[in-house]
């Protein structure tokens, strides 16, 4: 059960464990990663709990793609290289399939840590590694923020558009068409203005 | 009766419905399945008025504000209907709890409901029993794999699930309609569903690897509970199967599809229609005929 276990005091403040000597360039900016491990103590994934075990990346799907494994993210974030992981392929390549995070032993919510790595990399404008995939973001939220549900044709022509990848799936899209699983018209909801809201609000 | 009593009955004759996007689109034979069991075994839904996307893997990938707001609006009307939420995607499910644990956690109301996946609705005793007494046509033993992903069970700190690593609720479903349960591999691995467009040749390795676990445990066909999953795992085999005519294609039903199949009384012409693989041209049960 998830919590059963407290080996030591949860209050123990791992901080410490960061303040390191400079051993080499880049390895100690303790300061420069503080408000990454801030971010993500708040949203409950403590990097610095984690004793490089491996679990994550022995039992991550999609690890042989990666450019950093799981357990390297997390090691980094501690490192206070932010540097490194918003340029990797590595954040955008997690499908947040969530097995790292239902195995560790920690209770770090690894695939939370992906979550705040990604949205920093799209505030920091870094989203160069994996364009495709952050374009797919990007359609499948104007859809919703457009509609208030997700216009299927209409996301993936946005795709299409932002990707200039016009043509990879037509053959696809056919068949779906002839089983009546793509609809010509999005459907539109009488709370469609708070959904907006909710986008400004994202955006301030 | 009052609403409280209701809601402690081991099955309860009314729930409320998120459908979702897939649901109303691509994954439309999932919902008209899911409608047509639920109104076989004479259980009420009632789709939540003017519900909106929960955000999907695309809002918490990249805001989280976002998607517990995205969320939270669907809770709310929930709420106000006071009934348990019945959830079938595997994505909204996932996002709604989620959101559920957020507000909590910010010191929030919570819908005051419960949020159920089928996988949920299937662990109540009771359910499998009418099921079972409503079999007309069983699957004559047929051997399925039942394939759970991700979303479902993971992390059991949001779904609430007991059993993640090992889920069975499709399993001792596919044995009460009179099929075999395949035992295998990659029940819960991930199909790469959020990749599907955007880096199509990992979720083409991903899909590959499950669909050759379910041949290898002699399943002639696959069962899940999730729109992605069924529509990467159907479109990206027909994929593998162009490049490598070697490659294995297995019809992938959703767990409702089977249901409907075995307890309605007539078999309907237009079951399969909606499926990239058409299953009555595979598999030899009578449930699944045309």
């Amino acid at each position: 059960m998830p919590g059963a276990y407290a080996p030591f005091p949860l209050t123990f403040d791992r901080r410490v464990s960061v303040q390191m000597e400079p051993i080499a360039e880049g390895l100690m900016v303790r300061k420069a990663g503080e408000d990454l491990l801030d971010e993500l103590r708040e949203a409950g994934a403590d990097a610095t709990a984690c004793y490089q075990c491996g679990r994550c990346s022995a039992g991550c799907p999609v690890a042989e793609f990666f450019d950093l494994k799981p357990m390297q993210v997390v090691r980094l974030c501690c490192y206070g290289r932010e540097d490194l992981l918003i340029k990797s392929r590595t954040v955008w390549l997690c499908a947040s399939c969530e097995t790292c995070t239902t195995r560790c032993p920690n209770d770090i919510d690894i695939a939370r840590v992906m979550d705040v790595l990604r949205s920093r990399a799209l505030r920091k404008g870094q989203s160069g590694t994996e364009p495709k995939v952050v374009a797919f973001h990007k359609a499948f939220l104007g859809s919703i923020r457009n509609h208030g549900r997700v216009f299927e044709i209409g996301m993936l022509t946005s795709y299409m558009l932002r990707t200039g990848d016009l043509f990879s799936r037509v053959g696809l899209g056919l068949e779906m068409f002839k089983r009546g699983k793509i609809k010509l018209l999005p459907e539109r909801i009488k709370g469609s203005g708070e959904v907006r809201a909710m986008f400004r609000r994202k955006q301030k | 009766m009052a609403p409280e009593e209701t809601k402690e009955k081991e099955t309860q004759e009314e729930y409320s419905y998120y459908p979702g996007c897939s649901l109303h689109g691509t994954a439309h034979e999932y919902e008209d399945s899911v409608q047509e069991v639920f109104r076989l075994l004479g259980i009420r839904l009632t789709e939540l008025p003017d519900w909106n996307c929960c955000g999907a893997s695309s809002a918490h990938m990249t805001d989280h504000g976002l998607a517990v707001d995205l969320a939270a609006r669907n809770l709310r009307i929930a709420g106000r209907l006071g009934k348990d939420l019945l959830v079938p995607c595997a994505a909204c499910f996932h996002r709604l709890k989620a959101a559920e644990k957020a507000m909590g956690a910010q010191g929030g109301q919570a819908a005051g409901v419960r949020i159920l996946h089928l996988n949920d609705w299937l662990r109540r005793s009771e359910v499998l029993r009418r099921i079972r007494e409503a079999v007309k046509r069983p699957l004559n033993g047929l051997r399925l794999a039942p394939y759970y992903g991700c979303l479902i069970t993971r992390p059991p700190s949001v779904t609430d699930v007991e059993e993640f690593e090992n889920p069975r609720s499709m399993d001792l479903l596919i044995r009460v309609l009179g099929g075999e349960p395949g035992r295998w591999s990659h029940k819960t691995e991930c199909c790469g569903g959020s990749l599907t467009l955007g880096r199509s040749d990992i979720t083409n390795t991903l899909v590959s690897r499950i669909i050759k676990a379910a041949v290898r445990a002699d399943a002639r066909g696959i069962v899940t509970m999730c729109p992605m999953c069924q529509a990467n795992l159907e479109s990206n085999q027909l994929e593998l199967k162009q490049r490598d005519r070697g490659h294995p294609v297995l019809p992938i039903f959703y767990a409702t599809e089977l249901i409907a199949a075995c307890i309605s009384d007539s078999t309907s012409g237009k079951r399969w229609k909606a499926h990239l693989v058409d299953p009555a041209g595979l598999l030899d049960a009578p449930a699944l005929q045309p």
